[in-house]
């Protein structure tokens, strides 16, 4: 699969490579560039456009994803790097009729405004939480201090995660 | 049958949750990049890699060469359809691409068009073009130095950098009352250049139907109905066949209202190609080109008598306006609404100057998260009592209570015009003493320094002018700054309410389906809420300056109240009693005398598609333009308590209190929010958040690794609290409030960091307070300033 419009025209001269990646729990095999990011292969190929990119640099974490658990930023890792490997994206968290914990707890708590972050910031969070079910605010703030939000001033971040802790821990209902 | 319950259906006062946070949550909200049209291309922009500088030649030839590359556009090919230049909201013009020189980093030069922007990267990449370097001028004093470059030399008439001269106030009065002053207290400071910095950049999708000759543009913009009169005016397209779709906005704060040369360009490859061109612009070209805040200088005196009266103000500001005047102010007031200077205290006279300088730097001068440049005179205002209650020998929580208005002293009329209306100035500044414990701190501080240890604590107390405007006053580019609502109640008693704001995060699907909720009783979860679309929302002046509540909140309060009025007709009709014998209460009309014979508004509803009487218009909707009889004043203290470190120069926020006095709060979680986001950003302003130039003009801060945004490790925590004091003129008693933070926050910081150093002989570190600027005040005891630096062969 070529990414954008140019995939039924432009037959000569590409060299594309042929990836396995497993999105959201489904296997997908794809024709990819080598120079194509990961972000655009989800957002233009996949059309999963909820991983958002915001400054190209690695710096601000809205085109967060998880490849095998670990959170990465998708604007600075290459498609052809995340062959034989599986990605979550927002859209692979929590189902059509239950929120994950995380989700939940981001609306809950005000965690978000114009949302442009929300989606890497909920996956850092997410991945924080399976790896330290009973985080501190400090070890939540640490977590998701490579994700920028603009709006929020992350106090009700923080809140949201430590809610989605304890509603995964059966604290609240 | 009785009233609903208001908080149960939403209304006025409930902390309700979002109805953006569905999509948003799942990854499903609709931003400008997730728009894929058919045949669909893709833009890039080439930009200047110099300051100033003629061009001499553009050689696009090897970027036709490639394959997928279907357009190149330059400047030339702009100028023979009259496009390579553009009017500004401010009355300026500004290249839409480069024709005779560039005038600033970043400025842009040339687009490509391809099949994908990868291939349209490769086009921009394989584009020529040779420059004539010229003297670049990078602030304003080399800006008016008599041997310095005319930038703007496009412009006739033009013979200097100046590019305003404004001054408002009484300047007599003011020299009357110097002359009698005990104390003249006096400061310079430098708020330095910062963007706004939407994590979402800016961007467009262009789609111009050559068979129905319409014009369909998907775009970033904070003020859609504007920027489609805009587009109407340089297009030449008619205004009816222009439609502006301002979809999901991943933030905006100030930097989506202008008019950028990346939608005009994209817009003229659309109507060249017959195809949909969608541009996203890159971080860097983001932080480079477009909109930035602030980047003034100022200096000012207050005159004082020995007892702490302040007698008069005087202020100069200098801005920099970069290469072109491309901001969005209202058309009298060259600098914003910098005259809302000391509008909360009692400053007998004053009197403001300000001059507008041209160089060689990015365009702008936005309001960005504030009222029309309110933020840079709230900023001075509160570092001059600081300063001046140091000359004193004064508290500075005492010489602020001395001089902040009374509670009777409201309507007030400022020194500069300003009619202010409202507030418990006094009491909130109590709360913020209490709620930080200030006389303790004050003895704990002196305790520390005796051990070495520099704690400082810092007020900042401001009422600012929100919700602009008044048609008398404010108009941008001619238009006046009102704001509408048109709202339709469908026969089940649901609801669609349309309105000329546009969200960028505020929340406005869920706060507007509030106020009708209040007023009309039906479910604020019946209502859907829509913006952004020109086609079908009504004419408004767009969301910026804390605009949206004070003005389209209003004009929502009052169309549902036309509403209302057509549906107690309905009711009596119903009732078969008389119109004057029909009661409401919240959701429902009754029968004077017999409470229990009532119509809901839901049964209302139907009657007016199914069941009205004889001779009435059917259907139930309305609509309403709503033009405010002042502007909107809340009130804020702001507390904040610091350590420095004199050894490092590092700073660590201790606490931070924040008392607001919006009025009355429509959705209490959401203006937490908004306070809670101002005063990140605040706290970003004074601690490490600018944008600086070095002296070929290169910018520093160009991208993320380089301009400085708090993360959550650094932010702190915040305490909120609140007073209520309602507006008198709004129909809800509400006030602007998403700025205050932002606008008086900075003060706050700046002013304890300047407290922990009092002994120091320092009176000004100019913002921000960088641990080197600080550690370097503390080792030689004096100011460090900001300036930047100024070339040696300038």
């Amino acid at each position: 699969m070529s990414y954008g419009q140019s995939s039924v025209v432009r037959e000569v001269g590409v060299d594309e490579r042929r990836i396995t990646v497993t999105v959201n729990g489904e296997k997908r095999v794809v024709e990819v560039e080598p120079r194509l990011l990961l972000a655009h292969l989800l957002r233009e190929g996949l059309a999963l456009t909820g991983t958002h990119l915001g400054c190209d640099t690695t710096s601000c974490g809205a085109c967060t994803v998880l490849v095998d658990g670990t959170p990465v930023k998708s604007c600075t890792m290459l498609a052809v790097q995340a062959d034989g490997h599986e990605i979550t994206t927002v859209e692979g968290l929590g189902t059509p009729s239950e929120l994950d914990p995380v989700q939940e707890g981001f609306s809950r708590e005000h965690a978000l405004q114009c949302g442009f972050c929300t989606p890497g910031m909920m996956l850092t969070s997410h991945a924080l939480l399976e790896s330290n079910p009973d985080p501190s605010e400090e070890e939540v703030r640490w977590a998701i201090s490579g994700n920028l939000c603009r709006c929020t001033g992350y106090q009700n971040i923080v809140k949201a995660v430590l809610w989605a802790a304890e509603k995964k821990s059966g604290g609240v209902s | 049958m009785t009233a609903v319950d208001e908080v149960k259906i939403g209304g006025m006062g409930a902390s309700r949750r979002r109805v953006e946070d569905a999509r948003f949550v799942r990854g499903r909200g609709n931003y400008v990049d997730d728009i894929k049209l058919p045949g669909m291309l893709h833009m890039e922009v080439l930009r200047s890699p110099l300051a100033h500088a003629t061009i001499t030649s553009i050689d696009t030839s090897k970027a036709w060469e490639i394959p997928g590359v279907r357009l190149v556009l330059t400047g030339e090919m702009m100028a023979q359809r009259n496009l390579a230049w553009m009017p500004t909201l401010s009355y300026d013009t500004q290249a839409v691409l480069a024709t005779d020189k560039v005038r600033f980093q970043g400025q842009e030069v040339c687009v490509v068009i391809a099949d994908d922007p990868y291939i349209a990267k490769d086009g921009c990449e394989a584009i020529v073009v040779d420059y004539e370097p010229l003297p670049p001028v990078v602030n304003p004093l080399q800006s008016r130095a008599a041997d310095a470059p005319i930038i703007r030399d496009d412009k006739e008439g033009q013979t200097d950098n100046t590019c305003y001269r404004w001054e408002v106030g009484d300047r007599a009065a003011t020299d009357r009352a110097f002359a009698t002053a005990d104390v003249v207290s006096k400061l310079k400071l430098h708020y330095p250049r910062s963007h706004p910095s939407p994590i979402e950049c800016c961007g467009a999708v262009a789609d111009y139907n050559p068979a129905t000759q319409k014009l369909s543009v998907f775009m970033t913009t904070q003020a859609p109905h504007i920027i489609r009169a805009a587009f109407a005016l340089v297009t030449e397209l008619p205004e009816h066949m222009i439609r502006i779709i301002s979809p999901d906005i991943g933030g905006g704060f100030g930097n989506k209202v202008p008019v950028y040369p990346g939608y005009v360009a994209a817009t003229l490859a659309s109507i060249l190609l017959g195809k949909p061109v969608k541009w996203i612009e890159d971080k860097t070209g983001n932080l480079i080109s477009t909109g930035f805040g602030r980047d003034m200088y100022l200096d000012g005196e207050m005159a004082l008598r020995s007892d702490g009266k302040i007698l008069a103000v005087r202020m100069h500001a200098d801005t920099d306006q970069g290469a072109f005047f491309s901001d969005a102010q209202p058309s009298k007031f060259k600098i914003g609404l910098m005259h809302s200077a000391f509008a909360c205290y009692d400053v007998g006279a004053g009197h403001i100057t300000a001059q507008g300088h041209y160089t060689n730097k990015a365009p702008g001068g936005v309001a960005y998260r504030c009222s029309f440049r309110v933020t840079e005179a709230m900023f001075f205002q509160e570092r001059m009592m600081q300063a001046a209650a140091v000359d004193l020998g004064m508290d500075q929580a005492e010489f602020r209570r001395r001089n902040l208005l009374h509670d009777d002293a409201f309507p007030a009329r400022t020194p500069f015009g300003f009619l202010v209306d409202s507030g418990q100035y006094g009491k909130c500044l109590q709360i913020g003493l209490d709620a930080i414990g200030y006389d303790q701190f004050k003895i704990d501080q002196a305790e520390a320094r005796t051990r070495g240890r520099r704690l400082g604590i810092g007020i900042s107390t401001m009422t600012e002018p929100l919700g602009a405007g008044n048609s008398r006053e404010y108009d941008i580019l001619g238009i006046k700054m009102f704001d509408s609502a048109e709202l339709r109640v469908h026969m089940t008693g649901k609801a669609i309410l349309r309105v000329g704001a546009k969200s960028q995060g505020q929340g406005h699907e869920t706060t507007w389906g509030q106020i009708v909720a209040h007023e009309l009783g039906i479910p604020a979860a019946d209502v859907i809420v829509e913006e952004g679309d020109t086609d079908t929302a009504p004419f408004g002046m767009g969301t910026y300056a804390s605009r949206s509540t004070p003005v389209a909140g209003a004009a929502i309060a009052m169309v549902s109240r036309k509403i209302r009025a057509k549906a107690r007709k309905l009711a009596a009709h119903l009732l078969e009693v008389s119109e004057e014998d029909v009661e409401w209460e919240l959701g429902r009309f009754y029968v004077r005398g017999a409470p229990e014979r009532g119509a809901t508004i839901q049964e209302c509803a139907m009657a007016a598609y199914s069941n009205m009487p004889d001779g009435m218009e059917p259907g139930l909707e309305n609509n309403a333009y709503y033009d405010p009889p002042n502007l909107t004043w809340p009130f804020a203290c702001y507390i904040a308590t610091v350590e420095v470190d004199p050894a490092t120069g590092v700073w660590d926020v201790l606490r931070v209190v924040a008392v607001d006095d919006c009025g009355v709060r429509i959705n209490p979680m959401i203006v937490e929010g908004q306070i809670m986001g101002g005063l990140t950003e605040a706290y970003a302003a004074a601690s490490m958040q600018f944008q600086t130039y070095d002296a070929d003009g290169n910018i520093v801060g160009s991208n993320y690794m380089d301009y400085l945004l708090p993360t959550a490790w650094e932010t702190p925590g915040f305490e909120l609290h609140e007073v209520v004091t309602p507006c008198p003129h709004h129909p809800l008693g509400a006030k602007g409030v998403g700025e205050c933070a932002t606008v008086g926050g900075p003060a706050a910081f700046v002013n304890a960091v300047h407290d922990a150093l009092s002994d120091t002989g320092v009176r000004n570190i100019d913002m921000p307070l960088l641990p080197d600027r600080v550690w370097q005040a503390v080792q030689d005891g004096q100011d460090v300033s900001g300036m930047p630096p100024v070339r040696s062969d300038a």
